[in-house]
């Protein structure tokens, strides 16, 4: 017959002894792990801890904020959740931001606006990025080098200053027409600027190297035996292009074209500057929203449904970075 | 003959890209020097506005700010981007591989204007919560910049890497060297242009931001792109144009310098440690 008032202390010491010999196996382990991956886990932590504290933590409470009320206030938003009395946690959601998305026309035509905007300047700068990527792939070394530079250095220049240098080319007394007028083509200026025909060139223009790098590295990765080969079968140069090149091209195309599409969707300085007042895109309603009305949950549920729009781009564009980045270390091994 | 009519078209396809890339910017240039103040219409040579910049004490001060947050930004960047880079490219498959790589990709093409909400968020949640950043201005502008360019670092060092011949640090490895000493000795060398080539874009980048610099800044902190925007919303202006001068002449500089010290190093780097290949795509892995 045991005393049952000793089998606590007994169970305590089972307890402890338990606790110390799982200390010990799980200091060793972790030991054994900080020894073999000190260095590695240290390097791979560090980015992935600041991207998540500054890049993927703001866009919950960007959805957090969306779903509170405007207030003129320090920050100027509710708290939508509170504590009540003892230990009871209030949750109180609005959803009248989103609402507004909805009954607002003028919202859903800009969302619609700025994908139409995006996609058609996507599609101009393939059609000027194309032959450029393959004129550079097509190049020999030295050539090859400065081209591809020449792509580049607008891109490492001022991109508002691009944007500013089409105003003065595009506006009524500007070049363009001055030079229109002066060759006698037209008889009273056209009014280019503040117009979609504008933004779209300031898309094409200032979006065009990260068309064109994409898609010339897969260019020029394509084997020149095989349109050799083409030929030699009787193809034409252009069937040529459309069987062997261009499909092997895709890749590229689909990079350089997210690459163009997603971002401009939420652009905000193109159609500030060259836009006209009817043609609204979204980017610059969010500004508005934010800077203008100082609605900051109308601007965060804005935010979070254009997110929602460029959900499906982004990770097409994502699987393309990694495939391209799989091909090329498995080609070179 | 046939191929050579084809190189006729393309040639004159691209010819016309590279024309439309430049015009403007010729354009820019040229009317830098207008003694008129209209900056369409030719009224004669003239650098008076570039006094009249060096004049403009607002924009002197705004460059000032841009030049030190864009050399900071461009240093945490690089090291945030090498790691980042160094993860993705030699780690193999470790668990949350597939989380970094998708934060490394998703700022590459999110609208700025979504950065810049959604930091500025963050900023004011972690001021209410813990009391900092008890103002905003140089300090967050600084990490929302470097939450975005170390994303383009990470991919061009990690192209590189990938790029590289890994063989040469298993034959180290073989030969007894530690992964540090292999790092040191045979990685860092070898990749170094890519670290320039990255250090050089994230400051440009950095240097150029508008969207994201205005939602996290703060009273007294106004960088050099919210001036330019500020005055190209009032109209052109010749001071402008004398400004994007400036900067397209610095950055070309920066840039042909740049470019001659990687391809110098690549030519020594091939001869002395490198087998074949290894700075080949110096230039394309940029983007």
């Amino acid at each position: 017959m045991r005393d049952p008032t000793a089998a606590p202390q007994y169970q305590g010491l089972l307890v402890r002894v338990w606790r110390w010999l799982a200390g010990l196996v799980f200091w060793s382990r972790v030991q054994g792990i900080a020894r073999t991956l000190r260095g590695r886990m240290l390097v791979a932590l560090v980015p992935t801890l600041w991207l998540l504290l500054f890049f993927l933590v703001p866009f919950l409470l960007v959805f957090k904020i969306s779903l509170a009320e405007s207030v003129l206030a320090q920050p100027p938003f509710t708290a939508i959740m509170h504590w009540s009395g003892e230990a009871l946690l209030e949750l109180r959601l609005n959803l009248a931001n989103y609402l507004l998305l909805l009954e607002d026309t003028l919202y859903i035509s800009a969302y619609l606006n700025s994908i139409r905007i995006a996609a058609i300047s996507s599609v101009f700068t393939l059609l000027v990025g194309y032959p450029m990527a393959l004129g550079i792939a097509r190049a020999r070394n030295t050539a090859r080098l400065i081209l591809l530079m020449l792509v580049i250095l607008p891109f490492w220049t001022s991109f508002l200053i691009r944007v500013y240098a089409w105003i003065g080319i595009l506006k009524n007394n500007g070049l363009l027409n001055n030079l229109l007028l002066t060759l006698g083509l037209i008889k009273q200026p056209l009014p280019m600027l503040h117009s979609d025909f504008a933004v779209f060139v300031g898309i094409v223009y200032s979006y065009l190297p990260f068309m064109v790098l994409p898609l010339y590295s897969t260019l020029v990765k394509i084997d020149q035996s095989l349109i050799e080969a083409a030929e030699d079968l009787g193809c034409r140069p252009l069937s040529a292009f459309w069987k062997v090149i261009f499909p092997l091209s895709l890749p590229g195309v689909t990079a350089g074209t997210m690459l163009v599409f997603i971002p401009a969707v939420g652009e905000f300085v193109i159609p500030d500057l060259l836009g006209g007042p009817d043609s609204l895109m979204i980017g610059k309603i969010l500004w508005s929203e934010f800077f203008t009305n100082r609605d900051w949950p109308v601007a965060s549920a804005i935010a979070v449904v254009m997110l929602l729009f460029l959900v499906v781009p982004m990770v097409i564009f994502q699987r393309s970075q990694e495939k391209a980045l799989d091909e090329d270390g498995r080609g070179r091994r | 003959m046939r191929l050579k009519r084809r190189s006729w078209l393309s040639l004159g396809l691209m010819g016309l890209g590279y024309a439309f890339l430049y015009g403007p910017i010729a354009s820019l240039v040229v009317f830098s020097f207008n003694k008129s103040r209209l900056v369409t219409v030719w009224g004669g040579f003239s650098t008076q506005w570039y006094g009249e910049l060096f004049r403009n004490r607002q924009i002197l001060a705004a460059a000032w700010l841009s030049l030190k947050i864009a050399a900071l930004n461009a240093s945490f960047a690089v090291a945030l981007g090498l790691f980042a880079g160094l993860a993705l490219a030699r780690f193999g498959r470790f668990r949350g591989r597939s989380l970094l790589a998708g934060m490394i990709s998703a700022p590459l093409v999110m609208p700025d204007v979504i950065i810049g909400l959604s930091i500025l968020l963050l900023f004011v949640v972690m001021q209410q919560l813990t009391g900092w950043p008890e103002t905003r201005g140089m300090t967050t502008i600084l990490i929302a910049h470097v939450t975005f360019s170390a994303a383009y670092v990470t991919v061009i060092v990690q192209s590189r890497l990938v790029d590289m011949d890994i063989a040469m640090e298993e034959a180290a490895m073989d030969l007894g060297a530690r992964p540090w000493k292999v790092f040191m000795l045979i990685t860092l060398p070898v990749i170094s242009p890519a670290l320039l080539a990255g250090w050089l874009l994230a400051f440009t980048l950095s240097l150029d931001d508008l969207v994201i610099a205005s939602f996290v800044s703060g009273p007294g902190a106004t960088t050099l792109p919210m001036v330019v925007y500020s005055s190209v919303r009032l109209g052109v202006s010749p001071v402008i144009n004398a400004l994007a001068t400036l900067i397209l002449l610095v950055v070309t500089g920066g840039i042909v310098v740049a470019g001659v010290v990687m391809h110098r190093r690549e030519g020594n780097a091939r001869r002395k440690i490198t087998p074949v290949g290894a700075g080949r795509r110096a230039v394309e892995d940029r983007v």
